[in-house]
């Protein structure tokens, strides 16, 4: 029985309600009964006991999630844990066989796929591509590129870009959607650890800025548990949840990625004290410039 | 030179190429080149289908269009085999199937190379309407799909995620290309009707920097080869749709040529 509520696409104002980060270790092993009472109405998408099977492989196993306005949501888990096939859930790409999804009635999603290869035949700028379907104007469109620090490629071939510009075009186009909710698929994939680390930074600093919820997905640890408010471990289900520190001290964590990851995180979160720009100049006032690749 | 059929063969040929530049482009851009010829090759069955029955051509060619892009959609759901080996075979059992089909229903005295190539200088009056009239509509929805069309050749997951109703869309477009397909089969053949879709698409690509601009070269493109295809077949008496096709393919192979000389930012 699958419930689906809201409309999604309206326009209205962010709802400011943020949740406290929910620590709590959740093994959803357990039956789930009245699943609307659980729903957070609150949310921005809220779902429940959400279970998803192909060709009898259990991909998902009642996994919940609960995401906010303005707070920074960072799914990960190993390779084949499901968590690309939660968020095309999530995005209403794919349906679940079993679980609830409450969809707030201002949903606005800004999405960033997990690959962008665009085929060369296709002829089409970047201009083009962030005024397709948009209704944005000329203006907007450089203020969006130049927002991820991607003017310079306006006038460029789409198919042309290299893998970080691309993952800033297809950003901006998903900023100029106006959402309330941005959700990136793995979006450091084939970007270099420099401009892994400039990428979270750009998303934290657009969350601060326009207050929009944010979901990460990944399978990197250190980088992207330091940006985020909240993260939830998955592998087919939830295998522990809630700030970046608890989940790494979590044994579940710590089984499913080794003792080495829960350390190295403990030991970056350590250095993590100031963000950086794009050029990788501290923020705030610091004399570590950079510290943030330390320990990778 | 220009007596009434050479004339209508004419205006054949410009109607096509105007109808086939918006399709043929998104045909390259999805890489369904192969999809299309498939369900071209099926259209032999529907012309057996039209002499068995005694329906109009046009109509059953549409039919069995239709029946075969659904069968390739179902078959494309299986992931034992790549779709492009999927092709592979339907496309060539489907031929077999027509050339069987039309042998044993319209005897062995049938035209086979007639349906195989077209007759371009055979055109009548009924098929210019067919072409005005029904690759007009075929534009005009077109045109008023472009949108999301064109989202869902840059990237179909990000285009579903932003709302475009994908499968709606995609249905419409395999229509709109079996109807360019029964209208085109008369005057190219089973064989060429992809070629006129495809080759002034790839010939206007490297001199494109929008799909916009792309589908207008391409149909300049097109125009230009029906000109001067039906002026060598004139000359030389050689048939008029494959001098067509002759003339857009070394067009479209020195256009990527000189891409591939320039390497600049295509």
């Amino acid at each position: 029985m699958i419930g689906e509520r809201g409309s999604g696409e309206s326009h209205a104002g962010q709802p400011a309600h943020v949740k406290s980060a929910d620590t709590a270790c959740r093994h959803s092993h357990h039956s789930h009964a009245g699943l609307s009472a659980n729903i957070d109405v609150g949310a921005l998408i809220s779902a429940r006991a959400l279970s998803f099977s192909r060709g009898g492989r259990q991909i998902l196993d009642a996994v919940d999630i609960d995401l906010h306005a303005g707070e920074i949501v960072t799914l990960i888990g190993p390779n084949g844990a499901g968590k690309t096939t939660f968020v095309r859930l999530l995005l209403g790409l794919a349906h679940a066989d079993a679980g609830e999804i409450f969809r707030a009635d201002n949903l606005r999603i800004g999405y960033v796929p997990q690959r962008i290869d665009i085929d060369r035949a296709l002829p089409m700028t970047v201009a083009r591509f962030l005024h397709l379907g948009l209704g944005v104007t000329r203006a907007d469109i450089i203020e969006g590129l130049r927002s991820v620090g991607a003017e310079h490629v306006v006038e460029r071939q789409l198919a042309r870009l290299s893998g970080g510009e691309g993952q800033r075009v297809v950003l901006a186009r998903a900023l100029l959607r106006q959402p309330n909710l941005l959700v990136l698929d793995e979006p450091v994939r084939g970007v270099d650890a420099t401009g892994e680390a400039e990428l979270y930074n750009l998303i934290g600093r657009l969350r601060n800025e326009r207050g929009f919820g944010v979901l990460l997905v990944s399978h990197d640890l250190h980088v992207v548990m330091a940006a985020s408010d909240r993260v939830l471990c998955i592998n087919q289900h939830v295998c522990c949840s809630g700030v970046p520190t608890t989940v790494a001290k979590h044994p579940e964590y710590v089984r499913l990625f080794g003792p080495d990851a829960a350390r190295a995180f403990a030991l970056y979160e350590h250095h993590h004290d100031h963000a950086h720009d794009l050029a990788g100049r501290p923020l705030t006032e610091s004399s570590d410039t950079g510290s943030g690749k330390e320990s990778r | 030179m220009l007596e009434p059929f050479f004339l209508r063969a004419l205006a054949a040929a410009f109607g096509l190429a105007l109808v086939a530049a918006p399709l043929g482009s998104l045909v390259v851009w999805q890489r369904m080149a192969y999809f299309g010829e498939t369900m071209a090759q099926a259209s032999l069955l529907g012309v057996a289908l039209s002499v068995a029955i005694g329906s109009d051509m046009t109509v059953s060619i549409l039919a069995v269009a239709i029946c075969a892009a659904m069968l390739i959609l179902l078959l494309s759901r299986q992931h034992l085999l790549p779709l492009d080996s999927v092709l592979g075979l339907l496309h060539h059992g489907s031929l077999a199937a027509g050339v069987i089909a039309t042998s044993l229903i319209a005897g062995p005295s049938v035209d086979l190379l007639g349906f195989l190539f077209g007759d371009i200088f055979a055109v009548t009056y009924t098929d210019l309407i067919w072409i005005y009239v029904g690759g007009g509509v075929v534009v005009a929805i077109v045109a008023f799909i472009w949108q999301p069309l064109l989202r869902l050749a840059v990237h179909e997951e990000l285009a579903l995620a932003e709302g475009v109703p994908g499968q709606r869309i995609k249905a419409v477009f395999m229509l709109l290309l079996a109807v360019l397909i029964a209208i085109a089969i008369k005057i190219l053949g089973i064989l060429l009707v992809i070629a006129f879709l495809i080759v002034p698409a790839a010939a206007a690509r490297p001199f494109a920097r929008t799909p916009e601009h792309m589908v207008i070269l391409s149909a300049c493109m097109a125009s230009a080869g029906v000109v001067a295809g039906l002026w060598l077949s004139a000359r030389s008496d050689a048939p008029g749709g494959p001098a067509i096709v002759l003339v857009l393919a070394v067009v479209a192979l020195f256009s990527l040529l000189w891409a591939r000389a320039i390497e600049k930012d295509l």
